[in-house]
């Protein structure tokens, strides 16, 4: 990686935490320490519920550490992260509006003239493969289909860092698997930097340049670093047979393995574990 | 069914209903008729005084007169509704303030608030119309509200994701949604305009159904007040086809509504 560059996201000592309705405080992050350098490609595997989204939020500006520094681009990071494109776990289209429509207003806000906005939105459409349902509004969609058009309202607007909660995670599994080897494709042509939210290791280690394995909550921390040393272009579905991916898989999940126990332990125990 | 069958089935029940009517009115069963005319008319007298209206026209201004008041009422209204609505979602501080005053308000039955009306405004059509509004504005209003509040989470982090301004928040995200909610309340509201116009014109007015059945039983002339409620009833259905049709048109992104009427 060429370090002269500046690194897209920097967590440093992040701490997290939230005031429960009881008073109380639930730390969900303690001490983060992330760097993405640009072009690369992270993935962030955990337990259920620690605190991986919570991570992307500090990231994405809509959620503050109470302690530590987030650096986006070597500048710190004061109120929303613009240069950020978000591809949410839930459904985040507008309803209201066509597919096309959806795709276009990131332009439409940023003053670029309708005809111009929709015109690009089309092409993007197409890139996702969805070029003749932009008259569509979202609820004639299938799942994996709404998630395509996320992908282009994100895309669209050109950010520098895409940040991705667990955005295939609804799906079932052929179409994660069409929908991750769209986003590998997609994100060669230009090489974002990505931090990519899964609970899923197989995927992760398909998908990413890194995968970064976080310990169960409360109080969750990052427990383990790993490269992934497979050649790119890669096929999620070919990779997954490579022998590498599987010792690599193996000795990742030795690690995590005790964690998804705790994390599981944990939320059968404590009913109100945290927002 | 097909529908055939089922209108078929739907007329049939009217005749039914009419041809009892008709003989229990005039034919004496058992020595007895159970219809006393002063008190049921009968269905042959009821339609030539509604075809005398429409042949002589005087219905047409009666007509005209209820439902401009009705549209007049809706459209305050659900401006109102609109306004105060979006200003309490986006200001919790007021809405809490308010909360009980709205409360008390809406609990009260609008009828007691006519003669007030009709005090303040006179006997013309702008005290129907304030009656109207009195209805109208809330049902507006709580939809409204509700619309803007529950905004999925998501929905707006996306959209401020997507570098949206506050302004445009409003206009993409929070305006759209409660604009769904008031309009999936339309048959609601243009329903109760209505019945502010009519129930405003039956209490005190020169002109409209409202008035025209008051003066049918004011002279004890029940086939007059039978054929006012019948016009009133067709007038509403009328309306309310008009809604539906809007209604498709507006939310046609809505699943059900696009999908299950479609």
């Amino acid at each position: 990686m060429d370090k002269a560059r500046p690194t897209a996201v920097t967590l440093d000592n992040a701490t997290v935490a939230f005031r429960l309705a009881d008073n109380r405080v639930y730390t969900a992050v303690e001490q983060a320490r992330l760097a993405v350098e640009d072009g690369e490609f992270v993935a962030i595997v955990g337990p259920t519920g620690c605190g991986k989204s919570t991570l992307l939020n500090v990231a994405a500006g809509l959620l503050k550490p109470v302690s530590g520094s987030v650096r986006i681009f070597d500048a710190p990071l004061t109120g929303l992260n613009r240069g950020a494109g978000y591809l949410f776990q839930a459904d985040a289209l507008f309803p209201w509006k066509t597919a096309i429509d959806n795709v276009a207003i990131g332009l439409e806000i940023e003053g670029v003239p309708r005809r111009d906005a929709l015109q690009r939105a089309q092409v993007w459409l197409a890139s996702v493969g969805l070029g003749a349902f932009g008259n569509r509004y979202p609820h004639m969609l299938s799942g994996g289909q709404r998630k395509r058009i996320g992908l282009a309202q994100v895309l669209i607007r050109d950010p520098k860092i895409l940040l991705m909660d667990e955005p295939f995670g609804p799906l079932d599994a052929q179409t994660r698997q069409i929908m991750g080897n769209l986003l590998l494709e997609l994100w060669n042509a230009d090489r974002k930097a990505v931090l990519f939210v899964t609970h899923d290791l197989e995927e992760a280690i398909a998908l990413a340049d890194r995968v970064v394995i976080m310990s169960a909550g409360p109080g969750a921390r990052i427990i383990g670093d790993w490269r992934v040393p497979l050649p790119r272009p890669r096929d999620i579905m070919e990779v997954r047979l490579d022998k590498e991916f599987h010792s690599l898989h193996r000795e990742i999940w030795s690690v995590l393995k005790t964690e998804v126990l705790k994390g599981y332990e944990q939320s059968s125990q404590a009913p109100a574990a945290g927002p | 069914m097909s529908r055939v069958m089922l209108l078929a089935l739907q007329v049939l029940v009217a005749v039914v209903g009419l041809a009892l009517w008709q003989l229990l009115a005039t034919v004496p069963i058992f020595g007895r008729t159970w219809l006393p005319p002063f008190f049921f008319s009968n269905p042959v007298d009821v339609g030539s005084q509604i075809v005398d209206w429409f042949a002589s026209g005087v219905i047409w201004k009666h007509l005209a007169i209820t439902l401009w008041e009705s549209i007049l009422a809706f459209a305050i209204g659900s401006l109102g509704g609109v306004t105060v609505g979006f200003w309490f979602a986006r200001q919790p501080l007021v809405a809490a303030v308010f909360d009980p005053y709205v409360k008390m308000a809406n609990a009260l039955p609008r009828v007691v608030l006519a003669p007030i009306f009709t005090l303040w405004l006179g006997l013309g059509i702008w005290s129907k119309v304030a009656l109207g509004v009195t209805l109208v504005f809330f049902i507006v209003f709580f939809n409204v509200y509700q619309g803007v509040k529950e905004v999925s989470v998501t929905v707006r982090d996306n959209a401020r994701m997507l570098g949206m301004s506050e302004r445009q928040l409003m206009r993409h995200v929070y305006w759209p949604s409660a604009l769904s909610w008031m309009f999936s309340s339309l048959h609601t509201s243009v329903g109760f305009a209505v019945v502010g116009a009519v129930v405003g014109e039956y209490l005190g007015s020169a002109a409209g159904l409202g008035y025209l059945i008051q003066q049918a039983e004011g002279v004890f002339d029940v086939a007059g007040v039978f054929a006012g409620m019948f016009v009133l009833s067709a007038f509403v259905i009328l309306i309310d086809i008009a809604v539906t049709l809007v209604e498709r048109r507006l939310l046609v992104w809505r699943p059900d509504a696009g999908e299950a009427r479609a």
